[in-house]
């Protein structure tokens, strides 16, 4: 499977996304934010830098919002890095959150890791691990090692606790190669209790419905993937499907586009609203464009400032007096329970 | 073309009080605090409603409810053992009349 920019999709123009957005029959998000006196959209603080390392990932997802995979040559350069520890040593950033594609593709990855561990030796630093990457090479295989030593947290994706559903969003053969990775992090202590290495895991529904309760899907995924495979994890997050990307293709294609955006609307939660992630995060492309979230990174709103749009520019206070960028894309940030990079918002 | 079921009327379904609202709004009150969270989880009764809904074979029921199990976290394997137990029980309340037949032969057979 190729990614919609090698397919030559025009899915794969932010412009025509927007357009997209902008022909669905709902209200304007504005105008959601408005009625609870949110417009416009404000930062709290800036405490997460989230950082794109770049586009190239060893599978093609179906729902994935970066449209990544192997033909994607777009990774973040050791100078951008360099920017990034910049802001990263002058600034009070708790978490520094690593994605991607597979961000472990990037050849400066464990350099970069290294470098803000000298700087920063107390924040969070969460890896966005894909699970299957471990394996795909002999070079990543002490990964969990890595990770261990630099005590960093790891996120990783797994649709389901059986192979069908994983497998269809992901890749055939995907699930069985995750639940090795996962083994292998618990045998370094991931997931362990009391090891403070934390592992957590990600739903996302593999089609156009939102996402369960996620208390109670964690309860489930904990005992399948104990009683069947001898895993422990620490927190399942909820995240809802955003219609960007190649799941903006599918919802498209499948004609489940305009019930979606409907069904995101009819859902809208104001408390997930005021939690929305963008308040408190900064997104880096892996050009080192800044952007509110990983989401406007991928439609190419870049942050609504004059002097601080770029790493190498980075100006607190324009960034936390901007105006954050919405559409109606945010509508599934703020659906049900809500939705963020660390799971459901209003729960 | 015109058939006996659109799949957009199961969006009026809350227009039934347009014509009586009191009644209306009791029976949606009932529904919601139905399928809240109980004794049974909230997961629990979007399952038995999915097999209630093959049973008594109603398509707005199984779309509703294909949805609200998927959003439950529930997959395709456990949604379709629950189809079989309603399959089941309609399977088994026919075979079970059997006995009546039997009965009925033994009552006027020699």
């Amino acid at each position: 499977m190729k990614s919609l920019k090698a397919l030559e999709n025009p899915i794969a123009e932010p412009a025509f996304e927007l357009e997209i957005l902008e022909q669905s029959g709902i209200e304007p998000f504005e105008n959601k934010l408005d009625s609870i006196g949110l417009f416009p959209l404000k930062p709290t603080q800036i405490e997460i830098l989230q950082i794109n390392m770049g586009k190239m990932c060893n599978q093609v997802c179906k729902h994935c919002h970066v449209d990544a995979g192997p033909d994607r040559k777009e990774i973040m350069t050791r100078e951008t890095m360099g920017d990034c520890l910049e802001v990263i040593r002058n600034n009070q950033i708790n978490t520094i959150d690593l994605t991607g594609g597979a961000p472990e593709m990037n050849p400066d990855f464990r350099w970069f890791i290294e470098e803000i561990r000298k700087i920063n030796t107390e924040c969070t630093i969460i890896v966005r691990c894909n699970l299957t990457i471990i394996l795909a090479n002999p070079k990543y295989h002490d990964l969990p090692d890595f990770y261990k030593k630099h005590q960093i947290e790891v996120v990783s994706s797994l649709p389901y606790f059986t192979a069908m559903k994983t497998d269809s969003q992901r890749g055939n053969g995907v699930f069985d190669r995750s639940i090795r990775a996962l083994q292998m992090l618990n045998e370094v202590g991931y997931g362990m209790p009391d090891s403070g290495l934390i592992l957590n895991l990600v739903y996302n529904p593999s089609g156009a419905f939102l996402p369960p309760a996620q208390e109670a899907l964690q309860a489930e995924f904990k005992k399948k993937l104990k009683d069947k495979f001898d895993i422990h994890f620490n927190s399942l997050f909820t995240i809802t499907n955003i219609p960007i990307s190649r799941f903006l293709e599918y919802l498209i294609r499948s004609e489940n586009y305009e019930d979606y955006m409907e069904k995101l609307l009819q859902s809208f939660n104001p408390v997930a609203a005021q939690n929305v992630m963008c308040r408190n995060t900064i997104s880096v492309g892996w050009d080192g464009f800044l952007f509110d979230c990983d989401f406007n990174q991928m439609l190419d709103l870049k942050v609504d400032t004059v002097d601080s749009q770029h790493i190498s520019d980075w100006n607190t206070r324009s960034l936390s007096n901007r105006s954050i960028i919405v559409n109606k894309h945010c509508f599934g940030c703020t659906a049900g329970a809500g939705s963020s990079c660390g799971g459901a918002t209003a729960e | 073309m015109k058939t006996y079921y659109n799949p957009e009327d199961l969006k009026k379904f809350g227009k039934i009080g347009d014509l009586q609202k009191p009644l209306a709004d009791k029976f949606f009150d009932y529904y919601g605090e139905v399928f809240a969270e109980g004794a049974l989880t909230a997961r629990e009764k979007s399952l038995i409603a999915l097999a209630v809904a093959h049973a008594i074979q109603c398509p707005y029921c199984i779309d509703a409810y294909t949805t609200d199990t998927l959003e439950k976290g529930c997959d395709e394997e456990q949604m379709m053992e629950a189809v079989h137990v309603a399959a089941a029980i309609r399977g088994g309340a026919s075979l079970v009349h059997a006995t009546q037949m039997m009965n009925k032969i033994n009552e006027i057979s020699m």
